[in-house]
């Protein structure tokens, strides 16, 4: 039987009343946001938290807003949000394609940004999302509100910078002009973790060459980008065969693990396979937004 | 024998949208669920009643030292603690199996599988129940698992059964079937032999609801009444007679609505005795519902089948012989449901559709320390790993031919005037026309123009596969003669009454978790008698209530207790002949049956409906010599012989050669089951049947590591398509009626989780053909697809 | 603690322990047993309910976090006699077998034409995608969607011809 040991619950009326919740109630309190992560673990009893500090009402949090340059995700966005924007499909398709393959439709409705950055598990896919797109954390406590590159704030297996009294706030992602971004996923079947996944983000400069790159991948035990294409691609045109050089480095970087959904050599396969793949996708479409500029400011709550 | 009988048209026998009779209709059952007013057993709520929980063995193989349930016990929510010694106390420690084994029903001395029962907590709520499993300290002495089938007759194998006596190894049985020297002959001339381990891992049934019961035991008049999830209720309360020392007729079993059975309902679990043993003890109604840990962990399991096959034939494509050796992983307790002189089920129909000159098979049971089972997931008692084998190794064959695999299929059919056709290992198959099935779905397919396209797709190195398989079934067990289960024999009673204002109720003893019975046997009635599917009311499920029989399974419900529905009916109708001539004052002779009435021949005008045969059975008129006044008949059916349904699958799959992702792309499946009663809910049938086969083919697997600790114990990772993994089926029929049944029809329920999982795998293998691929096992996820492709297939287990 | 919220337009008030979850609070406090649950790792979506209109899965949240939102489940799916034209839909198309998962998809049917009331047959299967069905392979289920947005009135009213996504039915007789 899969029940919950028992625990209190309070809800959060605000950021500043859940921070003050988190410090009085200690170590034993956890918050609570689309709980799709937590509250499974708590169901089989491998989380048992005394204090549930629910945070479905901090609707502050819960906004998407390009500003000066930045696309600012309150922590609180439902993955369905992120996945039904246009807005976010234009300037990073990279999050659209990987909400799509992102757990299942009715469990996104719930989900947040911020809980599944802060869960920070090996196989989440927006964890290599924010990777790639060099996103900023934002972090709130007692003392004030903290910036974080995602090197900073994803510092391992389920662990993040974020402290015990510390909130997850919203999620800033620089906008380049010219750029393009895509992800791929390799699953066993719809809503299951990742086999293997990859994204990248490219942009252009006026003169087709590539400016800025990024690749992560996603459950093959790399915690940071494959920075190692970085010195291939920089200031090279799109080309095929770099896209291949760059999937070699990519298996190379990473550490999988074998278990139920593959051995060793596969995954490394795909980490490969899918770099190449999401580099290609991605140099695509940096060349069709080439053309376009982005400096509206749009606001979107 | 009744034969099938003609059927008079009747201008005014219903419509299209209404037929009186067979044809596609809406299901009487619906209405309830589609308000969400299903009754299951979970949703069942007794005045007093308890809740009760399973603490289960977190390791594989243990000695039991300890149980302290002291703390549990102090828990307030707490009512009652039972452990396995006090179980011993009642005898009940231990519980038959269908198998003719015996099984824990609660831990004693030893830990024999991960998930297995130790306690049961019994709790005023679901929830305190839960917390109390937490307050019972288990102390283990682990023990080294068998994990690995193959493995278990080492002469170093730990003994698992030490419980039986003088047992010193963990073998079960040996059986064979067919003709060893005979088939021996026939493979040292053939021109072609082809040998292929093919492995059938394990797999579970899953159903959405799982298992449970409430069980409700009256201490006054000694009275159990049992809401339990099963799928045999008659069986269930002649058993739990046998065990429990209740009298049989002091049990009542009740089986509600079931949210999926597939076979997982088939078995006692330890579960349901407990719910029956905790409210004796503490005489208030206690239910018990597992998790889907549990289901996945403990319930009856299915296949787990390593199978060595060989085919023999001629160069020029001419099957002579199929022979094979079968290891079967049957788990810690021999709990199998099958007839009990078939210790394999039905797997020697591995013949399938071919006219071979030889057949021969050996089958193994081993003890392993993993959950009991084998027989389950529509398998119709082992036909699915039966026709795995045969249509795997015929396109293994084709492909040693260098044969188009339809080409092959086609040549060695059995063919239609061979029929009834005695297979070589002991079968009479009933009927069959099998050209034109597979001719059917080649068409439907485009058979012809898929080649071209995977032609063409090979030159550009994409990966496309086509994969056939034609699958003949045996299902309907059985003739009483030959087919038991713990000795009662495999005959099923129906009982027919009509009112006296010509509205009817027919009693039967199976019972539907899904099949749309509610309606189907109302039309059967309806075809007989002519009463609307409307005015005819299906009762299943409650053994108050029904007739004896068997139960739902091996897709006998058609088969078996559809004829004695329809013989019941035609009983009912004869006897309104005799009443109804009585009230026309002329001859029983002298009348004609059109559906619905009895006319005077020559006189059509002048007649009775059965609704006013019914209430002149009821009424003043004078009733002919040994004609009483009702319109009721019973009868209890033993069927002469199985039935053989077929069909024949193509599969056309996409892969991705980069990933080895596999999409189904098309799926075409034309069945045979004889007579149809209703398309709809045929077609449904085949819907969920082929989901099934794309689940066990590409990623269903229930799989343990080195210490036999079970990695399939949830949905995370025993994974089940969703609609995105299922293509829009594409069926067809045809229909070759079986001699022996009376309206002719054979049984649907299981055809297509048979038949489909071959045509997957068939074609993932013809898909890697470039590759040099000959076989690989399932589930063709991903990863093992792409190993394949490296020239590294393994077989699963 | 207590919580209070409208189920099915009704609105109810109870005392609860804070780890119930929401698809026992419905079950078990409400006795509304059209909603149910299958397994315990937010898979099989025979929990799902509508929490302000969207779809979710009760048995993965409390009781306490639904306190002061509307769920409607599959009792409150049909306006008194009248049934939704997904419930008619259902029954049409033989869109259910053993029952089990049909009120969770319903809902999410019922959620998803309620954004998009002409869903596209893969815009149906990757809606349903979060649950399972194992009886009817999905594809009854599909066109019983279909058949619901094709008669947004129900049987009262046709908008156009029923249109079956597949199943070409050919026979031969023997």
């Amino acid at each position: 039987m899969q029940i919950p040991a028992p625990f209190d619950y309070v809800r959060a009326s605000s950021v500043d009343n859940a921070l003050s919740l988190l410090d009085r109630h200690g170590a034993e309190a956890r918050v609570v946001a689309g709980g799709h992560s937590l509250l499974p673990m708590m169901k089989l009893r491998l989380a048992r938290p005394e204090w549930l500090i629910d945070i479905n009402e901090l609707f502050e949090l819960d906004y998407l807003l390009v500003d000066n340059g930045v696309l600012r995700i309150g922590a609180m966005t439902r993955h369905t949000t992120l996945l039904e924007s246009p807005e976010v499909q234009r300037l990073f398709p990279i999050v659209t394609d990987a909400e799509r393959v992102i757990a299942d439709p009715i469990v996104r409705n719930r989900g947040t940004i911020g809980g599944s950055l802060c869960q920070a598990d090996p196989a989440e896919d927006l964890s290599t999302v924010c990777h790639v797109l060099e996103a900023v954390a934002v972090v709130r406590g007692p003392a004030g509100e903290r910036m974080l590159s995602m090197a900073e704030f994803h510092r391992g297996p389920y662990e993040t910078a974020v402290a015990q009294n510390e909130l997850l706030i919203e999620v800033r992602v620089p906008i380049r002009p010219g750029s393009g971004s895509a992800y791929e996923k390799v699953e066993r079947r719809v809503g299951d973790w990742a086999v293997a996944a990859a994204g990248a983000s490219v942009s252009l400069a006026a003169d087709g060459t590539i400016s800025h790159v990024a690749v992560g991948l996603t459950a093959v035990g790399l915690d940071r980008n494959v920075t190692e294409v970085e010195a291939v691609l920089l200031g090279q045109a799109p080309a095929e065969h770099l896209f291949v050089e760059a999937g070699r480095l990519a298996g190379l970087a990473c550490d999988p693990l074998a278990d139920q959904r593959g051995p060793v050599d596969y995954k490394r396969h795909l980490a490969d396979e899918l770099t190449r793949r999401v580099l290609r996708g991605a140099c695509r479409r940096a060349a069709a937004s080439a053309s376009e500029t982005t400096t509206d400011t749009i606001q979107e709550g | 024998m009744t034969i099938l009988e003609d059927r008079p048209a009747n201008p005014a026998a219903g419509d299209h949208d209404r037929p009186i009779g067979h044809g596609r209709m809406q299901r009487k059952e619906d209405p309830r669920f589609v308000r969400g007013k299903g009754r299951y057993v979970d949703d069942i709520v007794l005045p007093g009643m308890l809740h009760g929980a399973i603490l289960r063995a977190p390791v594989a193989h243990a000695r039991l030292i300890s149980i302290d349930t002291t703390q549990a016990l102090a828990h307030p929510g707490v009512v009652a603690v039972i452990t396995g010694t006090d179980l011993q106390a009642l005898g009940l420690a231990w519980a038959p199996t269908l198998s003719m084994d015996v099984q824990a029903v609660l831990v004693t001395d030893k830990v024999r599988f991960q998930g297995q029962e130790v306690a049961f907590v019994v709790a005023d709520d679901r929830y305190a129940a839960r917390d109390a499993l937490e307050l019972i300290e288990v102390e283990y002495d682990v023990l080294p698992p068998v994990v690995d089938a193959r493995k278990a007759m080492d002469a170093d194998a730990p003994v698992i059964r030490d419980d039986l006596e003088g047992r010193t190894d963990n073998h079960i049985f040996d059986w064979e079937a067919g003709n060893k020297a005979e088939t021996d002959a026939v493979f040292a001339n053939a021109d072609v032999v082809v040998s292929q381990e093919l492995v059938y891992p394990r797999v579970h049934p899953a159903p959405m609801e799982t298992c449970g019961a409430v069980a409700d035991f009256d201490p006054i008049d000694g009275r159990l009444t049992l809401y339990e999830t099963t799928q045999a209720p008659h069986a269930h309360r002649t058993l739990f007679a046998m065990v429990s020392g209740i009298p049989e007729h002091k049990i009542r079993v009740v089986s509600p609505d079931i949210g999926g059975g597939f076979g997982n309902k088939v078995g006692i679990y330890p579960g349901y005795i407990l719910a029956v043993v905790g409210s004796i003890v503490t005489g208030k109604p206690v239910k018990w519902v597992e998790d889907r840990s549990e289901n996945l962990m403990s319930t009856s399991f299915a296949r787990d089948y390593i199978m060595q096959g060989e085919i023999a034939a001629t160069k020029d494509g001419k099957i002579l012989g199929l022979r094979t050796s079968v290891l079967a992983d049957h788990g810690a307790f021999n709990a199998t449901a099958q007839p009990t002189k078939y210790p394999a089920g039905f797997f020697h129909i591995f013949t399938g559709s071919y006219d071979l000159q030889a057949a021969h098979c050996t089958v193994t049971g081993v003890y392993t320390n993993k959950a009991p089972g084998g027989v389950a997931y529509a398998c119709s008692f082992r036909v699915t790993e039966a026709v795995y084998l045969v249509e795997r190794m015929v396109d293994i064959l084709a492909r040693k031919l260098d044969m188009d695999p339809a080409e092959l299929r086609l040549k060695n059919f059995i063919k239609k005037e061979q029929f009834p056709y005695p297979n070589k290992t002991g079968w009479e198959y009933d009927s069959g026309d099998y050209e034109p099935t597979m001719r059917l779905s080649m068409k439907m397919a485009g058979y012809d123009e898929l080649r071209r396209e995977q032609k063409e797709k090979r030159e550009r190195g994409e990966l496309m596969g086509i994969g056939i398989s034609f699958f003949t079934e045996t299902v309907g067990a059985g003739p009483r003669k030959d087919m038991d289960i713990l000795g009662l024999g495999m005959a099923d009673g129906a009982e027919l009454r009509i009112h006296p204002t010509g509205k009817a109720v027919v009693r039967i003893s199976v019972q539907s978790q899904g099949q749309g019975h509610e309606t189907t046997f109302a039309q059967i009635v309806a075809e007989e008698i002519g009463i609307p599917p409307e005015d005819i009311d299906v009762v299943h499920g409650d053994t108050d209530q029904t007739p004896f029989g068997l139960g739902t399974y091996g897709s006998r419900s058609t088969p078996v207790s559809g004829a004695a529905v329809a013989l019941v009916a035609r009983k009912v109708r004869e006897k309104a002949r005799f009443i109804a001539a009585a009230m026309l004052e002329t001859r029983p002779e002298d009348l004609e049956w059109e559906k619905g009435r009895w006319f005077v021949k020559g006189d059509p005008s002048v007649g009775k409906t059965m609704a006013e045969i019914a209430m002149g059975a009821h009424g003043t008129v004078a009733l002919p010599e040994g004609i009483d006044g009702n319109l009721d008949a019973e009868v209890t059916y033993d069927p002469p012989n199985l039935t053989f349904p077929f069909g024949a699958y193509i599969c056309v799959v996409d892969i991705d050669p980069g990933t080895g992702h596999v999409k189904v792309r098309r799926f075409i499946a034309v069945d045979d089951c004889g007579t149809r009663i209703n398309p709809m809910i045929i077609e449904g049938q085949i819907h969920g049947g082929l989901t099934d086969g794309v689940g066990m083919a590409l990623m269903e697997i229930i799989e343990f590591d080195q210490e036999g600790n079970c990695l399939g114990g949830s949905f995370m990772d025993y994974l089940i398509p969703t609609a995105m993994e299922v293509p829009d089926w594409e069926t067809g029929f045809t229909v070759t009626p079986s001699p022996h049944h009376p309206i002719g029809a054979k049984g649907v329920g299981e055809s297509a989780t048979v038949g489909s999982p071959p045509a997957v795998v068939n074609a993932v293998v013809d898909a890697l053909a470039p590759f040099g691929v000959v076989h690989m096992d399932m589930p063709c996820t991903p990863a093992r697809v792409w190993e394949a492709m490296q020239g590294r297939t393994r077989p699963p287990v | 603690m207590q919580i209070s919220m409208t189920i099915n337009g009704t609105d109810v008030t109870r005392e609860i322990e804070p780890r119930v979850l929401l698809v026992h609070f419905i079950r078990d406090d409400l006795r509304l047993t059209g909603t149910h649950w299958g397994c315990d790792t937010t898979n099989c979506g025979t929990c799902v309910v509508l929490m302000d209109g969207q779809p979710v899965k009760s048995c993965t949240v409390l009781a306490a976090m639904a306190d002061g939102h509307a769920i409607t489940t599959v009792e409150g799916l049909a306006d008194g006699a009248t049934l939704d034209p997904v419930q008619q839909g259902f029954m049409e198309e033989h869109g259910l077998q053993c029952g089990f998962c049909t009120p969770g998809m319903m809902l999410t049917a019922r959620a998803l034409l309620d954004h998009n009331p002409h869903p596209e047959p893969l815009e149906i299967r990757e809606a349903i995608s979060g649950q399972i069905c194992r009886c009817t392979g999905y594809a009854t289920i599909v066109r019983s969607i279909q058949w619901a947005a094709e008669h947004p009135a129900g049987t009262n009213e046709a908008t156009a011809e029923t249109t079956t996504t597949d199943s070409t039915e050919q026979e031969v007789r023997a």
